[in-house]
């Protein structure tokens, strides 16, 4: 009696795992950038297939953390983990979008896209040495924009982030001061400045506080109507932040060079290039079951290459990947994942 | 009081049959009794004990786990204010320093605050008040603390932030403490998350007073009134006296509950690793270090310095405990004397 009673509930048990797998569901994690994007796709591709993918936005480190943990099909990470750190742990990653990170500020009178930024002035700001609105340095680079007199409170990331690195690491690239001081990585030591979790919180802190700065990625900024700056970029030219300044970063990346699409997008050449561009990636198992991997790459090639899933990210500002690309990341799934 | 406790005690005994008197129970019956009375017994104190062995568990396998940092850093730990996660120098003393302070300022102001609500609940209100005056109290203390920390970030900091210039003009230009309110004017940090923290642990602290304030025997009260009293005195000299172990207990109820208080305290308090003087600036405390950093923790330094400032945490609160544990047998103890 006692055993059919474990047997009956194993069999239960089971009918709910099979019940489960029939109406397929990709569980994901990983970066709060990509979510916006990611859940449209996964809205439209479930009235298209019915798969329902369900994506947690816990940040890029937790979503590192849960594919090496293999609890979930399928993580997101705006860093790109490095080839030797991919095959020790079994993983393999491909770029899904492109997108950029902007300044946004709160200051009372200016508008989105009325100030200009560059990498010397930013860091400036960062590391708490440019202290008021009304310094020499921004007004030089805002002629005729009027700035008050206000103490600039910095905002980051309280959290460890993807966004974070890019962000470092664009700094660290025009600063051998924040390069040997603070450095780049998904969590640093931060000079000034108060924190907030996720993109989301950066975005609220900077919204409530008079005077500050943070950084967010652009549909972030876009959605909250906040006002965000441009920026002076490599080939010294203004950019403001929009589609066609982050496809200009991307139309630069070369990714047959590198192995595993291995490719920090910052501070890339090209008049048009915004400075603070970034690939997210997607980061699969080697190991992982066959079948549940093909779900993956299906909603995967769908949503790289069907025009509907690109169109949805254009509204919502993320670049979709050139055709080249597309097709070496399918020439890299079969090499690596065998399908 | 005592003396009608024991009296019942000596009741209770006097009414379980002495063995001697011959029972009608058979022996088999009896024997069967005694090994269920045992095994029982066997029972709860295993469920008892398993709380202990959980205690000791966690405790165990949040220092061993904090053991590569405590290892690494030795006692600098403790003191040193650096948190660098590129280079992996990490130091508690900025977390241990923003819950400390953040919870102080919550019993500066909800302690008062409580005495006040439940003094006028028990003493003052008229009977119809009493009950809804209460009530909202105790929905205060059931939502959670999300919320809080929703509305201490868009509702409470921008009021406080706007408050905060004032505070930098007035308090900031006194000697000596003028340095806590000299900041700027953000609206989170310290102070706010201090406040949050107050509005959270005073439906604790006076639903506590007023239950005990409630059973201050009648007569005490009427014979300080009778002797011309007024109503502060007899709360000063008969409800206190008479109520202050309690009262204390309820107060390191509220503390225990600030010191590990979470999601409110990291929506407001502005989750920065320095350390400032001021209370108008953002610090962080250890348990909103701790939501904020564990999920993306990369470095295995980096979790075991997390999963130390949690060790850390758990002996703050447990000191707390054992000293009010130690406050009210001490008091307990005094009022025993002062009783005879």
């Amino acid at each position: 009696m006692k055993f059919n009673g474990v047997a009956f509930m194993l069999g239960v048990m089971s009918l709910g795992v099979a019940g489960l797998a029939q109406a397929e569901t990709i569980s994901a994690a990983g970066g709060t950038a990509i979510y916006p994007v990611l859940s449209k796709w996964a809205e439209t591709y479930k009235q298209k297939t019915g798969t329902m993918v369900n994506y947690q936005a816990i940040g890029s480190g937790g979503g590192i953390a849960q594919i090496k943990a293999k609890t979930v099909a399928f993580a997101n990470s705006d860093m790109p983990l490095k080839p030797e750190y991919l095959s020790k742990d079994q993983l393999v990653q491909f770029p899904a979008v492109i997108i950029g990170i902007t300044p946004v500020v709160n200051v009372p009178g200016i508008k989105p896209g009325e100030l200009t930024f560059n990498g010397t002035v930013l860091t400036g700001i960062y590391l708490g040495k440019i202290k008021k609105w009304n310094d020499a340095a921004i007004a030089d680079l805002n002629k005729g924009v009027k700035l008050p007199d206000m103490n600039i409170t910095v905002v980051h990331r309280s959290d460890g982030s993807g966004t974070t690195f890019n962000f470092t690491n664009y700094l660290a690239k025009v600063s051998p001061e924040w390069k040997q001081r603070v450095g780049d990585n998904t969590a640093v030591s931060w000079p000034v400045g108060v924190g907030g979790k996720g993109n989301a919180g950066v975005a609220a802190y900077v919204q409530r506080i008079p005077g500050a700065i943070g950084y967010v990625e652009y549909a972030y900024a876009k959605e909250n109507h906040m006002a965000y700056g441009k920026m002076i970029n490599a080939a010294g030219k203004v950019v403001t932040p929009d589609l066609a300044t982050f496809q200009a970063a991307a139309a630069n990346a070369d990714f047959t060079k590198v192995e595993d699409f291995y490719m920090i997008l910052t501070n890339q050449p090209g008049a048009q290039s915004w400075p603070i561009s970034a690939a997210t990636y997607i980061l699969m198992r080697k190991d992982a079951d066959k079948t549940a991997n093909a779900g993956v790459l299906k909603f995967a090639r769908w949503f790289l290459t069907a025009p509907q899933a690109q169109a949805e990210a254009r509204s919502l500002d993320y670049v979709p990947l050139p055709k080249t690309t597309v097709t070496q990341i399918e020439a890299y799934w079969k090499r690596t994942l065998g399908q | 009081m005592d003396d009608t406790r024991d009296a019942e005690l000596g009741m209770r005994k006097a009414a379980v049959p002495s063995p001697a008197v011959p029972s009608r129970i058979s022996p088999a019956r009896s024997r069967r009794l005694h090994v269920m009375d045992r095994g029982f017994r066997w029972l709860t104190g295993g469920l008892a004990f398993l709380v202990l062995l959980l205690l000791v568990g966690v405790a165990l396998s949040l220092f061993l786990r904090g053991w590569e940092a405590f290892h690494h850093f030795g006692f600098a730990f403790f003191w040193s204010d650096a948190w660098d996660p590129v280079t992996e120098n990490f130091g508690a003393l900025v977390p241990i320093y923003g819950t400390l302070v953040s919870s102080l300022i919550a019993l500066l102001i909800a302690v008062p605050i409580s005495f006040g609500i439940a003094l006028f609940i028990s003493e003052l209100a008229p009977e119809w008040l009493r009950q809804p005056v209460g009530s909202a109290i105790e929905l205060l203390a059931g939502i959670p603390s999300i919320i809080f920390g929703m509305w201490g970030l868009f509702v409470f900091a921008p009021v406080l932030g706007s408050a905060e210039p004032w505070l930098n003009d007035h308090l900031g230009a006194l000697r000596g403490i003028g340095a806590l309110f000299r900041g700027p004017p953000m609206g989170i940090g310290m102070l706010t998350a201090g406040i949050i923290l107050a509005i959270m642990v005073i439906p604790f602290i006076s639903a506590i007073m007023r239950d005990v304030f409630l059973v201050v025997p009648t007569m005490l009260k009427e014979s300080a009134y009778g002797l011309g009293a007024t109503t502060w005195e007899v709360a000063r000299h008969v409800v206190l006296p008479y109520t202050r172990t309690a009262v204390v207990g309820g107060v390191f109820l509220g503390l225990g509950r600030a010191l590990g208080e979470t999601m409110a305290v990291t929506f407001v308090i502005g989750n920065a690793q320095d350390l400032h003087i001021s209370l108008l600036d953002a610090g962080n405390s250890i348990a909103a270090a701790l939501a904020n950093e564990f999920a993306e923790a990369f470095s295995p330094m980096y979790k075991s310095a997390l999963m130390a400032l949690g060790f850390i945490l758990f002996i703050i609160t447990f000191v707390v405990l054992v000293l009010a544990k130690l406050m009210l047998w001490h008091l307990g103890q005094g009022q025993g004397k002062a009783g005879l």
